[in-house]
């Protein structure tokens, strides 16, 4: 049952546009991200979501209330939706009690035993209630703006990129935490954000933004194996793509005959491999003799960055491709555990597993 | 607390245009205060022992005239006090003054705030040239606004009246600082209160008001430290003060005990005022919380409201400019070509400049060495003698001046009444002006620069010379035209320390409005206005780029 439905969502800002032309439905429950390069729209398609601003053309509907309709709007403080913004925007003239408390009524009943609740349930101590704003730390803070915008039990809630100004290890705590919450108190979220990592990670369903379009739309599973077009793939994670002759299911392509994912038969193709799908293990020359279907590089790179290591590799006896030529003998970018990558001049056989990709 | 307070002391109550400046300075240190300064690059070091020694001198010397007022009231004994003290005249004045702050602030707070919101968050027509418009009244001198009052309405007078015309002559000190703020709000404040169900007026209450609170309190302190400390507005109304009052008994009674008793009520009138607005204000932190940069704001359409709206810039802006230039005008035209006495006012024109300019350099002199210790080598000493300058600077003209005379007359008479006089309390008056822009200059150039030049073979004072000093040159350059222009508009001390055969643009002015010639009084008031009317619009485009436009 889809509970927010967006249609034909158009924006201009003077010349630029925006948006041009936003579809998005969104299931009850549900936690959907948005994600893409920064200026590709997808703050102020939340900010129409929120009510800050009306939509040019388009519509909006939650849980079939029509919010928004051909410029037409509801204002932003009757729709019941819940926003955490990038840095929290935390009142810095009220403490972190009445900060919670701010979109409950003054006298409502109970109003400081909730407030306490709330700062329990996003693991805030008591204790804090009674400071303010800017003595806070930057994770602190979000945790408040969380609570703040649960405390009116909104229908909807918008995040606005609220883990961007924590730091890496904060970051996926934060977020898991967040994920849970709102999970349990069963409300529908859509987040916003540029880092793929977390948009993967956070939702069950993703919409890909470009230019004020969605370029694709699914489950994160989806779009990462099956990403519509190669820009698609890039953001997404690394990706290595080659050419490729198709037919009955099988490519054939400089890393030899793989798997695909579709049973479409073409002499031209570009097929996408996720680098993790590709394993090295060590050999030597003479390991080499005598084994012509199988697949050998020899590592010309490797940079040790820690846990991970990238390691690039170049194919010694490259199967024949259609068109090997145009991409000549470009060195295979792969990412392996730091603890055993092989080293400069090591020669590696190499296995493809899983199917590959093949773009439209 | 204290470097909190100092950030608002740096409002500070001087007569005349210039302040507004460091009202610019100071609402963006407001805004920032909370925070230490430029942590980063503020190495803590120790200050060469010259240095120290020299803001020591100045600050006593600052200290001098509140010494004076202290050590005159004990000398006079405590009966003698208490008989002037204590007694209806006084009761009298502190009823007119008190009542007098008391409806200027509220009115003159409304007005800013409903001005400054509208030019600065809604669609207004032409809103850009309504906010230079609030700025400009600061060019014309108190007195003069009252002059032009007097004329248009001659039997204006009294409590009302006083309200009015300082309404009409104060009210750009509270618009500056509120207006800068309500451009530095994170408009993702309002954006969070709408989501929790706020109404338009409900977040303009709750949200955006609240954070006005320390503009507000800033430049409320600033008209009601001005408002105790004017004395030509009030003449013209006939409403007495206690400064029109301790102007009135020097007059008659030159440095008498009674002048200086009153002097000391008044300043107790400051210090009540300066503790209310450190009470008020409280211990907030209002910038921005989190990181990134703010969105822009966006305006509110105004609708059918646009006409009101548009109607209350029409009235202010006639109100406080359009009676003062058609006043002038009209002064000007009736007189004609007569009162274009060219040999008097290019006498009075040539002694203001160099008064201007003699203090001026005084003050930013005086100034340096507090600067450079305060941004280079702070620490709690450096923040004493700070607050002692920002205090004495805002006391009103007429206690320096007193103070001054009673110290030449009793200890230094030789010094009575000299140009060595005159331009000390000038540096009094002003050197916060001068020491505010100083240090905002002096912040911008980093002590690594200094160290460089060192490290290449400079000794000390060379290595300051070629990298600080010529680096905040400009800055001190501005606080030198703020001086200079607050002198140039000064009445009160500049009568009372002045030179015999002194006479300035503004001494002429008073001299012949005195006299009821208003005609001849006309080209002074030209005169000072037009060469204090550059300096709003340096103001304007100033506090725009303060806020980043």
């Amino acid at each position: 049952m889809s509970f927010l439905e967006i249609s034909g969502l158009h924006k201009h800002y003077g010349p630029v546009a925006a948006l041009a032309g936003v579809d998005l439905s969104v299931i009850s429950g549900s936690r959907t991200a948005i994600v893409g390069p920064s200026g590709c729209g997808k703050t102020t398609l939340l900010r129409l979501i929120a009510g800050f601003e009306a939509p040019d053309q388009g519509r909006i509907t939650l849980d079939g209330e029509v919010l928004a309709k051909d410029g037409s709007a509801v204002p932003a403080h009757r729709r019941g939706i819940g926003v955490v913004a990038q840095d929290g925007a935390l009142f810095p003239h009220l403490t972190i009690g009445d900060n919670i408390g701010f979109g409950m009524g003054r006298g409502e009943d109970k109003r400081a035993e909730r407030i306490v609740e709330l700062a329990y349930i996003v693991g805030l101590d008591k204790a804090i209630l009674k400071r303010r704003p800017h003595e806070l730390s930057g994770g602190q803070q979000q945790r408040v703006a969380l609570a703040r915008a649960m405390a009116m039990k909104p229908r909807l809630m918008l995040l606005d990129e609220p883990f961007s100004a924590l730091d890496t290890g904060l970051r996926a705590s934060m977020r898991k935490a967040v994920a849970e919450l709102l999970e349990a108190a069963g409300i529908t979220t859509i987040l916003v954000t540029h880092d793929q990592a977390e948009a993967l990670s956070f939702a069950s369903q993703v919409a890909v933004m470009r230019d004020g379009k969605f370029s694709q739309v699914g489950t994160p599973r989806e779009l990462y194996l099956k990403p519509k077009d190669r820009m698609i793939a890039e953001f997404l994670g690394d990706a290595i793509i080659l050419p490729a002759k198709i037919s009955g299911g099988f490519a054939n392509s400089p890393l030899g005959r793989i798997a695909v994912d579709t049973s479409d038969s073409r002499d031209v193709a570009r097929i996408m491999l996720r680098p993790e799908q590709i394993a090295l293990k060590r050999t030597s020359r003479e390991g080499m003799s005598g084994t012509p279907d199988m697949l050998f590089g020899e590592v010309t790179e490797s940079e040790f960055a820690g846990s991970m290591c990238t390691v690039a590799v170049r194919l010694l006896n490259s199967a024949d491709p259609p068109d090997a030529a145009a991409i000549g003998n470009t060195p295979l970018i792969l990412r392996k555990p730091g603890m055993d990558a092989p080293a400069v001049g090591e020669i590696v056989r190499l296995t493809v597993s899983g199917k590959a990709h093949v773009f439209a | 607390m204290f470097p909190t307070a100092i950030a608002v002391l740096q409002l500070l109550p001087l007569d005349g245009t210039g302040t507004a400046s460091d009202l610019m300075q100071s609402a963006v240190d407001l805004a920032r205060s909370g925070l230490p300064v430029g942590t980063g690059r503020r190495a803590r070091r120790r200050a060469a022992p010259w240095l120290v020694i020299a803001a020591i001198f100045v600050s006593l010397l600052a200290l001098l005239p509140l010494a004076f007022i202290i050590w005159v009231a004990v000398q006079t004994g405590w009966e003698t006090v208490s008989a002037l003290v204590f007694r209806p005249r006084v009761g009298e004045l502190l009823v007119n003054t008190v009542l007098l702050v008391l409806l200027t602030v509220p009115i003159a707070i409304v007005l800013s705030v409903a001005l400054a919101w509208l030019s600065e968050r809604s669609d207004l027509p032409g809103a850009r040239l309504w906010a230079w418009l609030c700025v400009a009244p600061l060019a014309i001198p108190a007195f003069v606004h009252s002059y032009a009052w007097i004329t248009m309405v001659p039997r204006l007078h009294g409590l009302w009246a006083g309200v009015l015309v300082s309404v009409i002559a104060y009210f750009p000190f509270l618009y500056l600082p509120v207006s800068a703020a309500l451009r530095r709000l994170d408009p993702a404040l309002e954006d969070a209160a709408a989501a929790l169900g706020l109404g338009p007026w409900r977040v303009f209450w709750r949200v955006v008001l609240p954070q006005l609170r320390l503009a507000i309190c800033g430049g409320s302190l600033l008209v009601g430290l001005h408002l105790l400390a004017e004395y030509g507005l009030y003449v013209f109304i006939r409403f007495d003060t206690f400064t029109t009052a301790i102007v009135d008994q020097f007059q008659s009674t030159f440095n008498g005990p009674a002048a200086n008793m009153l002097a000391g009520v008044l300043v107790s009138c400051c210090f009540v005022l300066l503790g209310l607005e450190v009470l008020v204000r409280g211990e907030e932190r209002y910038a921005r919380v989190g990181s990134g940069a703010a969105r822009y704001q966006q305006r509110t359409r105004l609708g059918r409201a646009t006409i009101p709206s548009l109607a209350l810039f029409v009235v202010t802006t006639l109100l406080a400019l359009g009676v003062p230039f058609v006043t002038i005008g009209g002064w000007l035209a009736a007189g004609g070509a007569a009162v274009w006495r060219f040999d008097e006012i290019g006498l009075a024109l040539g002694q203001t400049l160099f008064l201007a300019i003699a203090g001026a350099l005084l003050a930013t002199v005086a100034a340096m060495p507090m600067a450079w210790i305060s941004i280079r080598a702070p620490g709690p000493l450096q923040r004493l003698l700070e607050g002692c300058n920002y205090i004495v600077g805002s006391l009103p003209g007429v206690v320096i001046a007193l103070a001054l005379v009673t110290i030449t007359v009793r200890i230094a008479l030789p010094l009575y009444q000299t140009l060595f006089t005159i331009l000390v309390a000038y540096a009094l008056m002003f050197l916060p002006r001068a020491l505010v822009s100083l240090r905002a200059s002096i912040a911008q150039a980093p002590v690594e620069l200094e160290r460089a030049a060192s490290s290449l073979g400079r000794p000390p004072l060379q290595a300051l010379w070629s990298t600080t000093i010529r680096l905040s040159a400009p800055g001190a350059a501005a606080g030198m035209a703020l001086v200079a222009l607050g002198i140039m508009n000064e009445l009160t001390a500049t009568q009372m320390l002045a030179p015999n055969g002194t006479r300035t643009l503004a001494m002429a002015f008073w001299s012949y409005s005195g006299e009821i010639d208003y005609a001849s009084a006309a080209p002074y008031a030209f005169i000072m206005v037009a060469m204090s009317l550059p300096l709003t619009w340096l103001l304007y485009v100033q506090s725009k780029r303060m806020a980043g436009r």
